[in-house]
């Protein structure tokens, strides 16, 4: 502190206040941006925010138009985007949870190990990886081999963005197990396998749950990837060989569309719901069961 | 027996991401190789030429390079005074307080926005914004998606930042108060230098992400295909490029695409390796 016995006492009371009173103003300011795009998503948005939302398909540009000339609300929904991001998202659960949780196993089972040490390193190159990369990578390996866009290329590309996130949680919970856990169970005569079923994986519940809901959270609005993969439909459509669409794509759509633009609104509250709602849920559980 | 099966079974598990990240690669590097081998790496990298008419058909990616670096560093430097207040004010003046925990919930709830979204509050909200403003016609450009981009990545710079000044032990910090030294005095000389790396980490991170953003900027930065004059400009970015060509290119532009894609994920991956090791070195402290 070379300087402060320069500065008088007050001229450093008034640094430090002001400062001070900086600090909290910024701190407020970026909580705004917040409050003000949700305000936005749900005084647009509710008015479409009706039955008709889940239980019809997208309606053609036309119909729209028409609809909207009459002076008639917007007639359909976005069921199929619904239901394409089920599909996408679950069958994406499917792969990423076994793989993620027995390499997060695997990584706190085997710490010191050097090929532990380049898997870690993997995962972290993959967490950074940006979504549309892993679109590219999706196109290349799935749609270009099989000759078309599906839901099930999308999902491919939703996996490898959930993996590295579901390995991290899993691995950075059971890391923090107390390892007088595992020896018990094994001093027991307990094999191995029952150790970490029983034991390791159960005692780290909350953790593990928590990254899972998260990394779904995560990709349910991820738009980049599936836009170079499942590419997106106007019906419902069940096939994982056939391209399928997704409340985010959708919502790319409706925002390319002048006819049916004012949807983006009641789609994207949807949107939002969901993923607010599966991080409360994480954070709950969380609370819950805290290792 | 069983045991054995189940060990290997998660062994597995880990050589399935090896073999994903050689695929990763493989994959990127196999489908550029024909925008490579065509104009060369480092004439396809420095070349500001995107011409897809097919007499004159030409690709190169500095335009997007420069337009993904102007954009991502802008965020950055717009988002630093807001991001490194929270991190004061969760990890330094209210830590461990209830209003501390509140300030943090919602600047998390801002990660949890998805980017096409952001892109459309971007477009109907900030855009007039900017054009009331007067920085450009239009409103898209530069300067729109960095704004929008600052927003987005603020809980990432914000929350680790934090961890790493609450983590500053706190006998340092009451000898400098017992000395007399003020509040800011403490956080200028105790707190920030000893955790600075672990700070500097944290906006690296932040900065990958903004490099990689893609809806987002894609609906926001104009599109056009040559190197921005300045942040009141219009461009694109190597994200937005691929979001936005990608569908119809076949070809050499296909590939040229791809090969963007490549230089996009060794750009990010060299960013978060540098974080990492920062943030490495700092835990081992």
């Amino acid at each position: 502190m070379k300087r402060s016995g320069i500065a008088s006492i007050k001229a450093r009371k008034g640094k430090d206040r002001l400062v001070y009173w900086f600090v909290c103003l910024f701190s407020f300011l970026a909580m705004i941006p917040l409050f003000v795009i949700l305000y936005n998503v749900i005084s647009k948005g509710y008015k479409n925010f009706n039955l008709n939302l889940f239980t019809k398909g997208t309606p053609s540009s036309m119909d729209a138009l028409m609809a909207k000339m009459n002076g008639e609300p917007i007639p359909g929904g976005i069921l199929n985007g619904i239901t394409g991001s089920l599909l996408i998202v679950g069958m994406a659960i499917l792969f990423s949870v076994p793989i993620g949780l027995s390499v997060g196993v695997y990584l706190s089972e085997n710490r010191k190990h050097k090929f532990a040490r380049i898997i870690s390193f993997l995962a972290d190159l993959l967490q950074g990886m940006p979504s549309i990369v892993i679109g590219i990578i999706a196109y290349a390996w799935v749609v270009k081999p099989l000759g078309g866009y599906s839901a099930l290329a999308g999902s491919i590309a939703l996996t490898i963005m959930m993996l590295p996130m579901i390995i991290r949680s899993t691995e950075e919970t059971l890391k923090m197990l107390p390892q007088s856990y595992k020896e018990a169970g094994l001093a027991l005569g307990s094999s191995y396998t029952n150790v970490v079923f029983k034991i390791l994986i159960p005692s780290g519940f909350g953790g593990i749950f928590t990254g899972i809901l998260l990394a779904i959270s995560r990709v349910l609005g991820e738009t980049a990837p599936l836009m170079l993969t499942a590419l997106g439909a106007s019906v419902v459509n069940w096939n994982i060989m056939e391209p399928s669409s997704a409340i985010p794509l959708l919502i790319w759509d409706f925002y390319n569309d002048p006819n049916l633009v004012e949807m983006v609104w009641s789609s994207s509250l949807l949107l939002l719901i969901v993923i607010f709602l599966l991080n409360g849920i994480a954070k709950i559980v969380a609370r819950k069961w805290k290792v | 027996m069983k045991d054995k099966i189940f060990r290997f079974l998660l062994f597995l598990a880990a050589v399935l991401i090896l073999l994903l990240t050689a695929g990763i690669v493989y994959a990127l590097v196999s489908r550029s190789t024909e925008a490579f081998g065509e104009y060369g790496i480092w004439s396809f990298i420095v070349n500001p030429e995107w011409d897809p008419r097919p007499a004159t058909e030409e690709y190169g990616a500095m335009s997007f390079i420069l337009g993904t670096l102007y954009t991502a560093f802008f965020a950055l430097f717009l988002c630093i005074p807001f991001s490194f207040s929270v991190a004061l004010f969760n990890g330094e003046y209210f830590k461990g307080m209830k209003i501390s925990s509140a300030v943090r919930s919602v600047v998390d709830l801002l990660a949890g926005i998805p980017s096409i979204v952001y892109g459309l509050w971007g477009f109907y909200t900030i855009r007039p914004l900017i054009i009331d403003l007067g920085i450009n016609a239009q409103g898209f450009g530069i300067f729109l998606s960095s704004v929008v981009l600052a927003i987005m990545i603020i809980p990432y710079a914000s929350s680790l930042s934090t961890e790493f000044l609450s983590m500053v032990p706190n006998n340092l910090k009451e000898g400098a108060y017992s000395l007399g030294a003020t509040r800011i005095e403490v956080i200028r000389h105790i707190s920030i230098p000893s955790s600075l790396p672990g700070i500097v980490a944290s906006y690296i991170l932040a900065l990958g992400r903004a490099l990689g953003e893609t809806m987002a900027v894609t609906m926001l930065i104009g599109n056009t295909d040559r190197i921005p004059q300045g942040l009141r400009d219009t461009g694109n970015t190597m994200a937005s490029v691929i979001a936005n060509q990608f569908g119809e290119a076949d070809g050499f532009k296909l590939s040229s695409l791809i090969a963007i894609g490549l230089l996009l994920f060794v750009i990010t991956a060299i960013i978060n390796m540098i974080a990492k090791l920062i943030m490495k070195r700092v835990s081992r402290l």
